[in-house]
């Protein structure tokens, strides 16, 4: 419930000061977003199975983020980043919509 | 007692990380969306991209450049042939007007003589009038009116003194002479001695010659068209 909410806070915080990402930030930028969504999906569905705990939630929010960026940033120096970042996006797409039709069962018992 | 405070302090921490995390990723997306929204696509690609992109923009510089110098050349040449034709036609129309004026089928205007003959006594025949007409070709006159009649390289005077006919239409005295050329020599083709003057005198006739700046000759002879001459090479 506080996650909701704090991610709407987030979201309205966005719209209103309008940040500006500093340029080393930019391209790993989607990717941590991308990651950080699965982590949270991750959570939900783990807080509907009645397994979630706070230290998992938060270490594998963290981690998720870095090591989207590290794998983002280790492409960019092998000189494969696009390929790279594609293959990150596809992962956590797989395993958001893995999570996203988890919460659908508990949710919808369907 | 120890314990419980502990596991609430733990769950207080647990939550506010749990809210900082999911503050940061909202605030992430929201950013993230705005900046794909602003179009500034540029900025967030990969030097290896957007040197693909400066290469791919290159070759259409190039391909563009190459279209705007062969429209270029095209228009030019296009101009060039433009020039020419406009000068050849204007050539043709001023042949065509010279050798109009010579057929007589164009009105004709400038320096030459009106020479008027009156005939009361009927005296004056069709060699004469021919006499005059070939006179005045001799001594250079571009065009000839003889009455209501243009004179050309067919024309021929027919009848008889007092019945004349130019090219089947009749005259009837005084006869007017209009001719284009040059005023004095036309003049002096005229009134040699045992010329024209003299025959219209022989004959009972006057003449009055007058040299003009202007004269004007409208009438016009039909054009002609070939039967069976065809221009040869």
């Amino acid at each position: 419930m506080i996650g909701v909410i704090a991610l709407a806070v987030g979201v309205v915080l966005g719209l209103w000061l309008d940040p500006t990402v500093p340029d080393w930030v930019q391209p790993y930028l989607p990717i941590a977003v991308v990651a950080a969504l699965d982590a949270v999906l991750g959570g939900l569905r783990a807080r509907l199975d009645g397994i979630f705990d706070a230290k998992v939630f938060v270490v594998s929010f963290v981690s998720n983020v870095l090591i989207a960026a590290l794998i983002v940033l280790l492409g960019d120096e092998l000189g494969v980043g696009g390929q790279l970042s594609t293959a990150v996006v596809v992962v956590f797409g797989i395993r958001i919509f893995g999570n996203a039709s988890a919460i659908r069962r508990h949710l919808f018992k369907a | 007692m120890a314990e419980p405070k502990d596991e609430k302090g733990h769950r207080l921490l647990s939550g506010s990380l749990i809210a900082l995390l999911c503050l940061a990723l909202g605030l992430a997306l929201v950013t993230q969306v705005r900046r794909t929204r602003a179009g500034d696509a540029l900025a967030d690609q990969r030097p290896q991209d957007l040197v693909v992109l400066l290469d791919g923009l290159r070759q259409r510089e190039a391909a563009l450049h190459k279209e705007i110098a062969d429209s270029e050349a095209t228009l030019r040449r296009l101009r060039e042939s433009g020039q020419g034709s406009t000068a050849a036609l204007e050539e043709a129309r001023r042949r065509a007007t010279a050798l109009g004026v010579l057929a007589g089928t164009v009105a004709a205007a400038g320096p030459g003589v009106r020479v008027d003959i009156t005939d009361p006594r009927g005296k004056v025949g069709p060699e004469t009038l021919l006499d005059a007409v070939q006179e005045l070709r001799a001594a250079g006159a571009e065009a000839v009116q003889v009455g209501s009649v243009r004179t050309g390289v067919d024309s021929a005077f027919t009848g008889s003194a007092g019945r004349l006919r130019l090219d089947g239409t009749d005259l009837s005295a005084p006869y007017v002479i209009v001719a284009v050329g040059d005023p004095p020599t036309l003049a002096q083709a005229l009134n040699i001695p045992g010329g024209v003057v003299d025959s219209v005198e022989r004959a009972g006739g006057g003449s009055r010659l007058a040299q003009s700046e202007r004269v004007e000759i409208t009438a016009l002879r039909p054009e002609r068209s070939h039967k069976y001459a065809r221009p040869a090479g």
